[in-house]
């Protein structure tokens, strides 16, 4: 027997789509059975309670949790998120009911024994009900209690030699693609840079001395399977410098029928024979490659890299083997200025495990120094380099300025010509002119 | 409930203390076949929705069956997930940035054998457990927030709206019949930690009532020069009020300023703004993220308001599947759904989806709307 009526909530059980009422139902069922004879260290019922909560949001059109508080564990200031319920009477199981972030690894591949592990400890001292993953590559623990926090975190170090996220004005997790794991595209170790990274920046990741949030993320190729470009202020995304690679005789099975295009994306509908002039050819972006005589022949010099004809004829088409990333900065959600992409800081990069990816923090602290120094409180770095404009940044961390920064030069000739740039002194002597000029 | 300690000693918080570690290498959680070929795949096929086949160099080859989840899930499910990759997958498995599972196997028949199996597990109410699909030209799973599950400032409920949305394009997430990939989002406020900002479709919870003032309680719970600081459009002030004949120092708000963005709500729990009638949902459209053919986008606003209608949000979903029948009826093999929209035209764009475009879908909010503006003759009739 449930805790709480849900009928509204009870009419998202059914449907195909796996439904997140019946999971924490058959959460809240287990706990109240609790077979294996657990103390559970919070409320056994607080999964019944958060779907009562849920069930008063669904009539009421309106939320019931509150503003986090300032909870955590000794010595960060992030990684966990306060939360308390503004019902506690009716819900006391999720009264207190706090996030945990967990570091996840890159590219989020597990072993059972990993995951059970985390099982065995949130049942314990947690809801048993997690989000696997928050939208920024965490694993969220969903609801627990103050005095389990410290406990959570020892037993998480101690015995899963795992650590918590980020959270608040600090380096959030960072999240990279699959990359070398499982993905031909992968000019680049994507995850072993995000691990690279993430150790070197533990401190900025636990100790919030940032004017904001700030996040990394790494895609391996252009085709942004972690949307680095869109949701983190530096984004690390693979390309490559010199020629793609054509086996021939592959093209020819394409074009032939032999393999379907597109690694088969498209077979659920009838699109007539693969046409490789009105889907390859006629696509690209720059106008670079083109089919002749039976043969592909690619413009590589004008090759902009956006991934289409690699992607239609995987078996075919190989990314170049001088392999980098490209550094863009400043994407974010539009609160407060209004959505920004990452704009391209450093067209291209190697990325060199042997000196420890020394160039790439060289970049990163270039960045961070700017924006520690110039940008507001609660101020994102890509609206900080809309303030002060993009050439500050790429001047502030060294970087050679370069016409693939930009879409287009400039719109306006309101240059801020420094006095330094223009010959002669700008103090000059009004009585010296008007020798020249009459009043 | 008797306290059982950790090993952790609050006396002496120090000791022991193991810290900035991070995650573990992630290379101590690859399967032999991913390990032995890391760095060295040559080609993947998509056999069918939901099941890949990636080549290696050397030959090998790795079945991966991929299905959806709720993202929201209980360690039983968990533990479920941990069963059938110990039986199946050696006890690995993956999750995908979109909340997929990923069990990959190096037997082609048990690939398919499990992509069987994992259809035919469901939960109590109905439900598939782990649909598989989510591959190639159709709707993978929706990246999603919160909302009223866990958050303080959404404008409607997260794991709500993705339930109905996926159920109502569950076909599209099962198969592959799509001019090209559509991915959906949805943050349940404009915060954004969902960013949904470029998506081919983003679910967006809106508010439209201005804060209401708590201003007997604001200076106790609130830095006051924080909340004013915290209005991107100048439109909260410090104020005086008289409550019961006695003077409260608070903030005022110029109403016709309010973009109804939150912010100072984040910084000042006296400053509430949800509410039933004000609060819904905004449709959004055209993002992208991908380098592929076009530029990453922005997604756009084509539908600026529909109710929180729980618990199914039916206005919402019909909307969505409109937008995604005129756009599979339209678009080009290879077509995103933005980029077909600006190939045939905004103008006829909200023609061919039936939806009424309004004075709301008019950007007005600084210089990037003159960008947006249409400055040329050339439009359609």
């Amino acid at each position: 027997m449930a805790k709480h009526k849900t009928p509204l909530l009870d009419q998202l059980e059914s449907g195909p789509w796996p439904s997140f009422v019946s999971d924490v139902k058959q959460e809240a069922e287990a706990r109240a059975k609790n077979e294996k004879g657990l103390d559970y260290q919070i409320p056994a019922d607080c999964p019944a309670d958060l779907l009562g909560v849920l069930e008063l949001s669904y009539t009421d059109g309106e939320t019931h949790w509150k503003h986090g508080g300032i909870v955590g564990v000794f010595g960060y200031g992030g990684g966990v998120i306060g939360r308390y319920c503004d019902q506690p009477e009716m819900f006391p199981g999720v009264a207190h009911f706090h996030t945990v972030r967990v570091a996840q690894p890159a590219g989020k591949f597990y072993t059972t024994k990993f995951l059970r592990d985390l099982c065995d400890l949130w049942d314990l001292r947690g809801s048993g009900l997690t989000n696997m993953h928050g939208s920024t590559g965490d694993i969220v623990l969903l609801g627990t209690q103050t005095p389990q926090l410290e406990e959570i975190f020892f037993e998480l170090t101690h015995n899963m030699n795992n650590d918590l996220g980020g959270s608040g004005s600090n380096l959030r997790t960072p999240a990279a693609c699959m990359g070398m794991s499982r993905c031909e595209y992968a000019c680049y170790d994507s995850q072993e840079l995000c691990y690279n990274l993430t150790q070197e920046y533990q401190d900025e990741l636990h100790r919030p001395a940032f004017p904001y949030k700030f996040k990394f993320k790494f895609d391996a190729c252009p085709n942004g399977c972690v949307a680095a470009i869109a949701r983190s202020d530096l984004s690390f995304i693979g390309t490559w410098r010199d020629n793609i690679k054509i086996d021939q005789e592959a093209v020819a099975a394409y074009v032939g029928g032999e393999i379907a295009p597109n690694a088969g994306a498209h077979a659920g509908r009838d699109w007539g024979k693969f046409d490789i002039v009105k889907e390859v050819v006629d696509l690209c972006p720059s106008g670079c490659f083109k089919y002749e005589g039976g043969k592909v022949a690619i413009d590589n010099k004008e090759c902009v890299r956006c991934m289409h004809c690699i992607n239609t004829m995987p078996q075919a088409l190989h990314i170049g083997d001088e392999r980098g990333c490209s550094i863009l900065c400043g994407a974010k959600a539009p609160i407060l200025d209004g959505p920004q992409m990452g704009s391209l800081l450093v067209p291209f990069i190697e990325v060199n495990k042997d000196d420890d990816f020394q160039a790439i923090k060289d970049v990163v602290e270039g960045v961070w120094d700017w924006w520690m120094e110039e940008g507001k409180n609660r101020e994102r770095i890509g609206e900080t380099m809309k303030r002060l404009g993009f050439a500050a940044l790429v001047k502030a961390v060294g970087i050679d300025f370069d016409p693939r920064q930009v879409q287009e030069p400039r719109h306006n000739p309101y240059i801020f010509w420094k006095a330094d740039e223009v010959d002669g002194d700008w103090d000059r002597d009004i009585n010296e002119y008007r020798k020249r000029h009459q009043r | 409930m008797a306290f059982i300690s950790s090993g952790y000693n609050p006396d002496k918080p120090m000791e022991n203390r193991i810290s900035d570690i991070g995650p573990q290498h992630f290379t101590e959680f690859l399967q032999p076949v991913i390990k032995d070929n890391f760095g060295k795949w040559k080609y993947h096929e998509i056999l069918e929705p939901g099941l890949l086949k990636h080549v290696a160099e050397s030959g090998d080859a790795v079945y991966t069956v991929r299905c959806g989840t709720a993202r929201l899930m209980s360690v039983t499910l968990i533990r479920e997930i941990c069963d059938i990759a110990d039986e199946w997958c050696e006890g690995y498995l993956r999750f995908t940035t979109r909340n997929n599972i990923e069990f990959m196997l190096t037997d082609e028949g048990k690939a398919k054998d499990l992509k069987k199996f994992l259809n035919g597990q469901k939960f109590a109410g109905g439900s598939y457990k782990f649909p598989v699909g989510g591959t190639g030209a159709g709707v993978s799973n929706i990246v999603h927030t919160q909302g009223w599950v866990h958050c303080h400032t959404p404008a409607t409920d997260a794991s709500g709206t993705v339930k109905a949305t996926m159920d109502a394009v569950f076909d599209q997430f099962t198969d592959m019949k799509l001019p090209a990939p559509v991915r959906i989002a949805m943050a349940c406020c404009l915060n954004m930690c969902g960013a949904v900002h470029c998506s081919d479709i983003a679910i967006l919870g809106i508010h439209r009532k201005p804060p209401i003032i708590d201003h007997e309680y604001l200076d106790n719970l609130c830095e006051i020069p924080l909340a004013v600081a915290a209005c991107p459009t100048g439109a909260i002030r410090p104020s005086k009020v008289e409550v019961d004949g006695k003077d409260y120092k608070t903030v005022a708000i110029k109403e016709e300023r309010c973009m109804f963005c939150g912010n100072c709500y984040t910084m000042c729990p006296s400053l509430p703004l949800s509410d039933k009638e004000g609060d819904g949902i905004a449709l959004m459209v055209g993002g992208k993220i991908s380098n592929r053919i076009s530029k990453p986008a922005f997604s756009k606003v084509v539908v600026p308001f529909l109710p929180n209608n729980t618990p199914r949000w039916p206005e919402m979903t019909d909307v969505i599947k409109k937008i995604l029948k005129a756009y599979s009826e339209g678009a080009n093999k290879y077509e995103r759904l933005g980029d077909w929209a600006t190939r045939i035209g905004w103008e006829r764009f909200f023609e061919v989806c039936d939806l009424p475009f309004t004075e709301h879908l008019i950007d007005d909010f600084r210089d990037p709307a003159y960008y947006t503006w249409r400055q040329t003759t050339q439009f359609k009739w």
